[in-house]
């Protein structure tokens, strides 16, 4: 009788363990699934995301045979355009990085009356939508304008010629330049700073010397994408500076006018902007990698 | 002789200490975080000023608000090894040594030769080329040592200089740093957590309670501070601890 109950009991708990293996497996079957499911609909959102960016770039390069792209690099809309914007942006980022290597450091190191309207009036152009700061500028700078009236007084008149172009560059890609510097500013520790000062160094010194160096590829980083940003740069110069082939004719905006005319020329001018993107972006890729290695050490 | 009489508002307290740090004697400030060890290094080195008060080693005042005199940290000529002891990291071992002949206009024959005396006797020659972010802490810690005596300093600071190293590196370091220390004969302080850095470094200690100079006595009795310092509110002015309360 004894023993009985006892087969019954073990009987019992072999069946609860075996409920409970049961049960634990389909726990598991169930998180499984749940993990693959989430896991498919997050592939299926990237491959959505990057069909949506990559089929109008291979649209670009399927629309215009190559033959026809590097005959089409003969018109003088695409010399000219190219000419001009490259010379453009170089001068933009030249005159960016200068003017705002001095205001990045001074705005990461010291705090002053006005510091936060300051960095804000910086950023403003960040969010400003491009026409706005066209017309911004013709308000400023213009024949009539509230300072250009006066230069127009001198004989100075600066609307509607390559330095609009490169006057609204400037206002619109400065901040990339700066914002980034700023970071990179903010992110050399002080104690190097004040190692050197206590070794004998100067300001300016410890700047060139230790400060700078520590910084230089978030700055170079920050440069590039001042030059990208100059590069695309279609709404500000439209309306500052215009749209004359040879002098005011950026890329952006001999894509946008050969529209009119010869897609092929536009589709050429398209593809060279796509490439000098990329080239730009691989760019910025090594780079912040070079930075976070540093960072890391 | 290094005169010290300074008082500055911190955060959550004033800062105000009065002491002098003899030729060639090691003084080692002990105390809790926080308690305004680093700022007085700082005061010393010119990096931070304080609102009032004097700082001036053999008569002549490095700060001195009262003749609104305040020598540039660059001028002091003051050997300062930081807590993350702040080497270059974009320049070589040999590069951060010699940093300091660089900015004091130096002939490269003349910075080449005395960087490699010191380098050669840190122990550092075969690692010149190395990053100094590359080598381990222990090398780290004598470059730092190393860049701030080849300037031949009138003071040495030293924030927590063993801090980064492991238990067995701080015991080896300890003599090392002492006898490199003594040998440069100029008044230096030593920041300090470690009762056992101040009892094998230095001369005399001093402990820093929230801004003041609570505790001062000769080095080698400050292990008897040990129970003063867990159980300070109890122990009773001028009591059994070694030292004298202030």
């Amino acid at each position: 009788m004894a023993s009985n109950q006892m087969d019954i009991n073990r009987l019992s708990e072999r069946g609860i363990a075996e409920l409970v293996d049961r049960q634990q497996e389909s726990i598991g079957i169930l998180s499984r699934a749940r993990e693959a499911a989430l896991k498919a609909a997050l592939a299926l959102l990237l491959i959505i995301a990057i069909t949506f960016i990559a089929l109008p770039v291979v649209a670009l390069l399927l629309r215009s045979p190559l033959d026809t792209t590097f005959r089409s690099l003969y018109d003088p809309i695409v010399m000219d355009a190219l000419r001009l914007s490259l010379m453009t942006t170089t001068v933009t980022t030249v005159i960016v990085v200068f003017m705002g290597t001095p205001i990045a450091y001074v705005s990461a190191r010291f705090r002053y009356f006005g510091k936060e309207l300051a960095d804000s009036l910086i950023d403003l152009p960040v969010i400003m939508p491009p026409a706005v700061a066209g017309i911004a500028l013709l308000m400023a700078f213009g024949r009539m304008g509230v300072l250009g009236r006066h230069l127009d007084a001198f004989g100075v008149s600066i609307a509607f010629t390559t330095l609009a172009v490169i006057m609204a560059q400037v206002f619109v890609s400065s901040p990339f330049y700066i914002r980034q510097a700023r970071t990179s500013f903010e992110d050399v520790d002080l104690a190097f700073e004040n190692a050197a000062r206590t070794l004998g160094a100067s300001r300016v010194y410890t700047f060139f010397h230790v400060i700078l160096p520590i910084a230089i590829n978030g700055l170079i980083s920050g440069a590039i994408m001042a030059f990208a940003r100059s590069l695309g740069e279609f709404g500000a110069t439209i309306m500052f500076a215009g749209n004359f082939q040879g002098r005011t004719q950026t890329m952006p905006l001999a894509i946008y006018t050969a529209m009119q005319g010869d897609l092929d020329v536009s589709i050429c001018i398209a593809i060279i902007l796509v490439a000098i993107s990329f080239v730009i972006i691989v760019l910025v890729k090594i780079l912040t990698r070079r930075v976070y290695k540093n960072a890391g050490n | 002789m290094l005169e010290i009489d300074v008082k500055k508002r911190l955060r959550d307290f004033d800062l105000e200490v009065r002491m002098t740090v003899k030729e060639g004697e090691i003084l080692m400030l002990v105390g809790d975080n926080g308690c305004g060890k680093t700022s007085l290094l700082n005061l010393v080195a010119g990096l931070q000023n304080p609102e009032e008060g004097r700082i001036a080693l053999d008569k002549r005042p490095l700060f001195d608000s009262g003749l609104k005199i305040s020598v540039a940290p660059e001028e002091r000529n003051i050997g300062y090894v930081f807590q993350s002891y702040a080497l270059f990291p974009h320049m070589s071992v040999y590069d951060n040594v010699a940093f300091g002949l660089r900015t004091r206009g130096l002939s490269r024959k003349a910075v080449d030769a005395r960087v490699m005396e010191h380098l050669k006797a840190a122990g550092l020659w075969d690692i010149r080329k190395a990053r100094a972010v590359e080598v381990s802490g222990g090398q780290r810690q004598r470059v730092a040592l190393a860049r701030a005596l080849i300037i031949e300093p009138e003071i040495l600071l030293l924030d927590e200089p063993l801090s980064a190293l492991d238990v067995r590196k701080q015991a080896a370091m300890r003599k090392e740093l002492r006898e490199r220390i003594h040998a440069c004969h100029v008044p230096s302080i030593i920041v300090t957590h470690d009762l056992r850095d101040v009892a094998s470094i230095g001369d005399r200690a001093c402990l820093l309670e929230r801004g003041r100079i609570a505790l001062t006595g000769r080095a080698d009795e400050v292990m008897s501070w040990g129970g003063c310092l867990l159980d300070r509110d109890v122990e009773p002015a001028g009591g059994p601890c070694g030292g004298s309360f202030i």
